[in-house]
This record gives C-alpha cells, sequence and structure tokens, in this order.
C-alpha cells in the first residue's frame, strides 16, 4: 500500500453538533468522489458524537479573501464599536447567541 | 442445547474476532489516512460485537471463564472461525474484497439474527446491523470505483476476487450446534443468507464491471477449527500479549 500522492482532491468537512446549530467547519479530507467524502468526513470527524448532520464541499469550491487583501476587507470594521450589540442586555434562558 | 448455543456464540464472536484482528494489523499501513482510520473503525464495531459475545457466551459457560479468555485464551483448533476472515493481507484491493465478501454476509446474518428466538441474539442483530449497513455501503463502493477506476485497480480487484473466492462457499455451510438450534429458531437460516448473498454481490459486481470466477473449487474446514497455514502465524501476534502477561488487567 504505497500510493501516497494520488489521494483525490480535498474536500472541506461541516458538522452541525446539535438540531437548529449552525454547521461549524471541522476540517478537510481527501477522496476521489462525494459518496467517499462524506464517508470519511464521517469516519474522521464524527467518531466520538460529534455531529448529527454533515456537509462536504470541494476545496476548490470555495472562494476565499486573499492575504493581500485582508486588510481593505476586514480592518474598517475595527473602530466602529457601536456595531456590536454590547449595549443591551442578553435576556436570561438565551442559551445560544 | 447451552453446548450448541454456547459453540454457536463462539462462531460468530470469532468471525467479528478475527476479521477485526485483520483489518487491526492494517492500521497505519492503509493507503491514506481517511482510509486507514476507515478501516480501523471497522475493526473497532467487529472487536465491540466480538467482546459482547464472548461475554455472554462465558456468562453461559458458568465455569468461571471470562470473555478475553474465549477471545485469547484458545487453542488454534478450538477458534471455529471461517478460512475467509483469517486469510492474509494482501494489496488494498484484496482486504476490500475481503471484507465485502463478509459485509454482505454480515449484512443478511444479522438482518434473520434480528428474529431469533434468543434475545440477546435478536439484540446482537439490531445494534450490529447498524454498523454493518455503513460497512457494507462502504465496501460496495469500493469494488465500483475498483472496477471502473483504472485499469491497474479493475486487475487488483479481480485477481483478489478469483483468490478469495473459493473461501464463500463456507459462509453457509451449518455447523452441528448450528442445525441444533435451528430447529429451537434460533440459529439463522444460511441458506436464506446465500440466497441474498449471492443476489447482493451478482448485482455489485454487475454495476463494478467485476466477474465471479469460473472455477467452482472450494476450500473449507475453519467452522470445524481445521484452519490454513496462516492461522498460526495470526494467533501468536494476537495472543502475544495474554500469553506474556497472563495476569494483565486494562
Amino acid at each position: 500500500m504505497e500510493n501516497t500522492e494520488n489521494q483525490g482532491p480535498l474536500w472541506e468537512v461541516f458538522i452541525q453538533s446539535k438540531a437548529g446549530q449552525v454547521f461549524k467547519h471541522a476540517g478537510s479530507v481527501h477522496a476521489y468522489d462525494k459518496e467517499m467524502a462524506v464517508e470519511n468526513a464521517r469516519d474522521i470527524y464524527t467518531r466520538r458524537n460529534e455531529g448529527i448532520a454533515l456537509w462536504v464541499v470541494p476545496s476548490s469550491e470555495i472562494v476565499a479573501v486573499s492575504a493581500s487583501e485582508s486588510s481593505s476587507f476586514f480592518e474598517p470594521s475595527d473602530d466602529k464599536v457601536y456595531r456590536h450589540p454590547t449595549f443591551y442586555n442578553l435576556p436570561e434562558g438565551v442559551k445560544q447567541m | 442445547m447451552m453446548k450448541a448455543k454456547i459453540a454457536y456464540y463462539t462462531e460468530i464472536a470469532d468471525n467479528a474476532m478475527i476479521l477485526s484482528h485483520r483489518l487491526a494489523e492494517n492500521s497505519s499501513k492503509g493507503p491514506f489516512l481517511e482510509e486507514d482510520l476507515a478501516c480501523s473503525n471497522v475493526a473497532l464495531d467487529l472487536l465491540g460485537m466480538a467482546e459482547s459475545v464472548y461475554d455472554e457466551a462465558a456468562k453461559l459457560k458458568a465455569d468461571g471463564s471470562k470473555g478475553d479468555d474465549l477471545a485469547y485464551r484458545k487453542s488454534e483448533w478450538e477458534y471455529k472461525n471461517v478460512l475467509l476472515v483469517e486469510q492474509p493481507n494482501g494489496d488494498f484491493a484484496h482486504l476490500m474484497v475481503r471484507q465485502f465478501f463478509m459485509d454482505v454476509f454480515n449484512y443478511y446474518f444479522l438482518s434473520e439474527l434480528t428474529k431469533s428466538n434468543d434475545k440477546f441474539l435478536s439484540a446482537v442483530g439490531v445494534k450490529s446491523l447498524k454498523e454493518v449497513t455503513y460497512h457494507l455501503k462502504r465496501s460496495s463502493e469500493w469494488m465500483v470505483r475498483f472496477g471502473k477506476g483504472t485499469v491497474e485497480s479493475a486487475e487488483r480487484a479481480q485477481r483478489a476476487i478469483d483468490d478469495l473466492w473459493r473461501f464463500t462457499d463456507e459462509l453457509f455451510d451449518a455447523s452441528e450446534e448450528d442445525k441444533i438450534l435451528r430447529s429451537e429458531g434460533i440459529s439463522v437460516n444460511l441458506d436464506s443468507v446465500h440466497h441474498d448473498w449471492k443476489l447482493k454481490v451478482g448485482e455489485v459486481f454487475y454495476i463494478a464491471d467485476l466477474k465471479k470466477p469460473e472455477n467452482q473449487f472450494q476450500l473449507k474446514g475453519g467452522k470445524q477449527g481445521n484452519h490454513s497455514e496462516h492461522f498460526g502465524l495470526l494467533l501468536s501476534e494476537m495472543q502475544y500479549l495474554t500469553n506474556a502477561y497472563p495476569d494483565a488487567k486494562w
């Protein structure tokens, strides 16, 4: 079992831990096709009860902001505290925000 | 009757145990990380099943022996697993073909076992069927991936099928104990499992462009404790720890 180069394309894995919650990025897997991607994701990322639902997305389909652009994308929000909802009290009983 | 039951439990547990060990031998030797972990997961599912059945068999024996004794402290001829599960790992296609044959068998065997009059066995059937349904999905897809992949992958898969086919008939031979329990509605009707097994394997091979070998020659003996030459080597490794440290505890 020698082949280490041809592992198939990369897929990003997203897991939902409970019903109603957002899917969170968990990591990535190699796989040759969709079925294999979702099974590999299951075997690597949900073997300890981490999730109830799974998404896999081909990594090549993900559009990312490049590092050189990041300052123009993100830094303008640094000095705008008024956009944060910190001036409200969170009602008791709200567990997930 | 009780003796037959213990023997039948042992057959089921030995098959799961030895296949699990062969898969465990592959840990860290998989073609890549994802597949390595996937195989180890299957090995652990099977080990869990073996453990629960060994423990129950030990209880029925009621002579102070534990599940671990039945799993590790036995001579070669006392293991009643089929020859197929003890066949050594070859290339990845070989490992997966062996797994596919066993997954199809386990799937239909456990489906039938859920209807057993023996409450423990029917519970084992329900629990393990969920796991095996997944195993079967995975190995079936691998058959298609091999068969319709590259020329080399199809050749390797076909070579593995031609090599392992001769061990498949034994799966459906009922042992004496099995026959005794059949009349009580405890053991599984292997003829119907065989029927379903052939259909399913044929269907997957059809989709995968793989072929059943022409040669009908079959090898048997594991269920009677007559094992192939590979089995002694397997046991010497598998039993090493219990032999070296007989009183070791987890």
